[in-house]
């Protein structure tokens, strides 16, 4: 009864998608209040049948119903309760479902933030919104309903992936999916801007902590999901280039260049037709990423041409989305004003070439990702594009991006000097050169990579300095309380350009200086590392909720002084009979030490691989500082002024409200 | 007519930056492109020499062997009608998969020897017990098809 409820609210909620994306968008274009009006309630309504849909998928799961096939197939009556939730969104059916519940949360948030737009933008907004929803409500009807019965329904369920058993399940993909959804709203507001022909600074103002939202739960996503993969894939590294982890990195590349090209056309004017393609980009990325991950198109393109409903359904649908955005596009842009001119040497000029290599860095992953499915599907032989590709082409474009992640935010808007700024700026370039000359000879030998990230960190760190101490240099009085007064804009800034310095200072040391021992161990064997010096006390028998496992003991001491102790283990799954290894590590600030089990060889006497892993924690920890940046500006106050300004004074006329945001 | 000139170069600048980009990235790509053979392909000879690929199929029942010291594996790979031998330091590159079995798929990525051995530096096996990796599954598909045509 339940997944039939489900069911029927899905229904429910398609019908309200059709009328959220059909009349407020038609009622913009002739100008229809009543039709308009239409957006906000039909969003909210769609919202709710949505949530039930999700909430009887879970309850499904939360009761062991194996009449499900969705449920049969993932899930398992001795898995603990919290991955019987999160195995709701653990298969295809039901990630989907989770990505429109998402699409449906974003709208409703829509709906309640957008009180001083114009009303026909907020019904545009709203109604593309509404559209995008249609087509996955359809797809999840059409094609991969996560309510189909089995019968006779089986005694118990195939489990769920022991991969996906971890706390990382439980945050990752809804962080990561706030974060793909999330650009749907930057989207809409750009397709909103081509269906009125409206492009002003107001437009990207609106637009701009949208995206920052979004762009901070992806950061999030991604962060979560390589902590994740170091944790639970016991290789010990922390990211593979694999095209899962592509699919998530390319929308991310597509929503940073976006958020700094938002910057320049809110502040300037300027790049508004780019700014536009971006917002459609990082979307159809969105969409990329989710199916590529979704569909099973990368474990086997075959398997997904058996399917062929499913297939073809998204592929029509990202060729509607993109080739119906890019039309408009072409259409629209025609129009549009081109905004203020700025010199070679300007704010501007620095965020284009940001763009410019950020962008040309999104089409290596996407190469890299996408040319062996292409190969594959055209019958061309198998391909695959490895770690190396992506190292060797991904370093050395961004790297220049990261440089200028430290002149950009120092140059004036329009017009700046290079001279002056090279005055200001060659104190911070040389101690920063210098330390990464020095630094790598203290820490462990000179290696050139380590060098040009710590030269590169060091230099964004400084940079960020001088932009607080030049901010700070004409406030009167306390200091402190200036620094207070900086607006969070400013902050957010700073803090996000901190953060990268430090997940690069990161990437570049572990990459640089990390260690490795594979060793067969008996009891009371040892094995050094980095001075660590790790003894083997043997394996004892283990059981967990729905696992057996054998748990290995290895005391740790440094410099003959006990340390900590690593319990690594190596589980068979219940259900499943899946083996599966468990990594322990001991965390820390400058280094993490890392053993697991490989083969057991006899009684007792097992392979180990232990690593040490120096500063790989600060690539995660630049993850917080890198949201922490985006959510301070995305609550700057000139954006709840904006709000508030709107909300107070009676509705003006439209181009009155256009005037007012650009004053 | 001076800001005009300067926005050309500007341009013009831009344009010859992507196409190096573009250069080096094709480079790169075409010398980082790993293709994949069969085992009947590597017994034929087609298998390149001189640089790194990919060869799947499933391990031979029996065929794993272990050093005494436990850090080096030698197991063989068919595609049900040629095999090939493979060799894998685990010492230099870890432990083997979850997921390796004998009688399971598995692909694995490396060169070959001067006797015609396969040494690999990664073994991939599948992600969980209904999966076989597509690679794996393609060289039996190749071998059951060029089988059949044989019987004929």
């Amino acid at each position: 009864m339940i997944p039939e409820l489900g069911q029927f609210a899905l229904i429910l909620a398609l019908l309200l998608a059709l009328a959220q994306g059909i009349l407020p968008i038609y009622g913009a274009h002739r100008g229809n209040a009543t039709l308009m009006a239409v957006a906000r309630p039909a969003a909210q309504g769609q919202f709710v049948f949505v949530a039930i849909a999700f909430g009887c998928l879970a309850y499904s799961f939360l009761t062991n119903d194996f009449t499900v096939e969705n449920v049969a197939r993932n899930s398992f009556s001795q898995l603990p309760l919290i991955y019987r939730f999160t195995a709701t969104w653990g298969s295809h059916e039901g990630s989907i479902l989770l990505w429109t519940l998402v699409l449906a949360f974003w709208t409703v948030a829509v709906t309640v933030f957008s009180r001083h737009l114009p009303e026909d933008m907020a019904a545009r907004v709203i109604g593309v919104m509404g559209l995008v929803s249609v087509g996955f409500l359809a797809f999840i009807l059409v094609t991969s309903s996560p309510f189909t019965r089995i019968f006779p329904a089986p005694m118990d369920g195939n489990d769920m992936n022991p991969l996906l058993q971890d706390p990382g399940m439980v945050f990752h993909p809804p962080m990561l999916y706030m974060g793909y959804v999330g650009f749907s709203v930057a989207f809409a507001f750009a397709i909103a801007a081509l269906l009125s022909g409206r492009f002003d600074a107001a437009w990207a103002r609106w637009s701009r902590p949208w995206t920052t939202v979004a762009w901070v739960f992806l950061t999030i996503g991604i962060t979560a999901g390589s902590w994740w993969a170091y944790n639970e894939l016991g290789w010990g590294g922390w990211w593979f280039w694999d095209p899962t982890e592509n699919a998530s990195f390319i929308p991310w590349l597509a929503g940073t260049a976006l958020i700094h090209s938002l910057a320049a056309t809110e502040k300037r004017g300027a790049f508004k037709g780019w700014t536009v393609l971006l917002a459609i980009l990082a979307f159809s990325m969105s969409l990329l990423g989710t199916f590529l991950v979704r569909s099973g198109v990368l474990s086997s393109v075959h398997a997904f041409a058996t399917d062929p409903t499913r297939g073809i359904f998204i592929l029509g649908f990202l060729g509607v989305v993109i080739g119906g955005s890019l039309v408009l596009y072409a259409v629209r842009v025609p129009k549009m004003e081109s905004g203020g001119s700025f010199s070679w040497f300007s704010r501007e000029s620095m965020l284009l070439v940001n763009n410019v290599v950020v962008v040309a860095a999104l089409g290596s992953v996407l190469l890299g990702t996408l040319y062996p499915l292409f190969m594959d599907a055209l019958g061309m032989g198998k391909i695959s594009v490895g770690p190396p590709y992506f190292n060797s082409v991904f370093v050395p474009l961004i790297a220049p991006a990261m440089f200028l992640a430290g002149v950009g935010p120092l140059v004036r808007w329009k017009q700046a000097s290079l001279p002056d700024l090279a005055k200001r700026l060659r104190i911070a370039f040389f101690v920063a050169v210098a330390s990464a000359l020095l630094l790598p000879l203290i820490a462990g030998g000179f290696n050139w990579m380590a060098s040009v990230g710590i030269a590169l960190s060091l230099w964004i760190v400084f940079t960020v300095m001088i932009g607080f101490v030049e901010r700070l240099k004409h406030e009167p009085g306390s200091k402190l309380a200036a620094l207070r007064k900086l607006p969070r804009g400013f902050w957010g800034m700073q803090l996000g350009h901190f953060g990268l310095a430090w997940v690069v200072a990161g990437i570049a040391l572990v990459s640089a200086y990390e260690t490795e021992r594979n060793v067969k161990m008996n009891v009371g064997d040892n094995v050094e590392i980095a001075g660590y010096t790790l003894t083997f006390q043997g394996v004892e028998m283990h059981d967990g909720p729905n696992y057996k496992a054998a748990r290995g003991t290895l005391d740790v001491s440094k410099g003959g002084k006990p340390a900590f102790v690593l319990h690594p283990e190596k589980r068979i799954y219940n259900a499943s009979g899946m083996p599966m290894t468990e990594a322990a590590i001991n965390y820390g600030f400058s280094r993490d030490v890392y053993a697991a089990l490989g083969e057991e060889l006899g009684p007792n006497e097992w392979t180990v691989r232990v690593f040490h892993k120096p500063f790989i924690g600060w690539i995660w920890a630049a993850g917080i500082f890198l949201a922490l940046g985006g959510v301070l500006a995305a609550f700057d106050r000139r954006y709840r002024i904006a709000m508030k300004k709107a909300s107070t004074e009676p509705a003006p006329a439209k181009g009155a409200a256009v005037e007012g945001a650009k004053a | 007519m001076k800001s005009r000139n300067k926005k050309l170069l500007a341009i013009g600048l831009l344009v010859v930056g992507l196409a190096i980009i573009a250069m080096l990235v094709m480079n790169a790509f075409k010398k980082n492109l790993v293709f994949f053979f069969t085992p009947t392909q590597v017994a034929a000879g087609e298998a390149p020499k001189e640089r790194a690929f990919r060869i799947g199929g499933l391990v031979v029942d029996g065929s794993l062997k272990r050093s005494p010291d436990g850090m080096q594996t030698t197991f063989v790979v068919t595609d049900t009608a040629k095999s090939v031998e493979v060799q894998y330091s685990n010492k230099e590159y870890g432990p083997l998969p979850d997921l390796f079995k004998e009688g399971k798929g598995v692909v694995a990525e490396g060169r070959l020897t001067g006797t015609g051995t396969f040494a690999a530096t990664q073994v991939l096996a599948k992600h969980d017990e209904n999966y076989m990796p597509p690679e794996a599954a393609h060289a039996l598909e190749q071998a059951a098809k060029a089988q059949t045509t044989l019987a004929q």
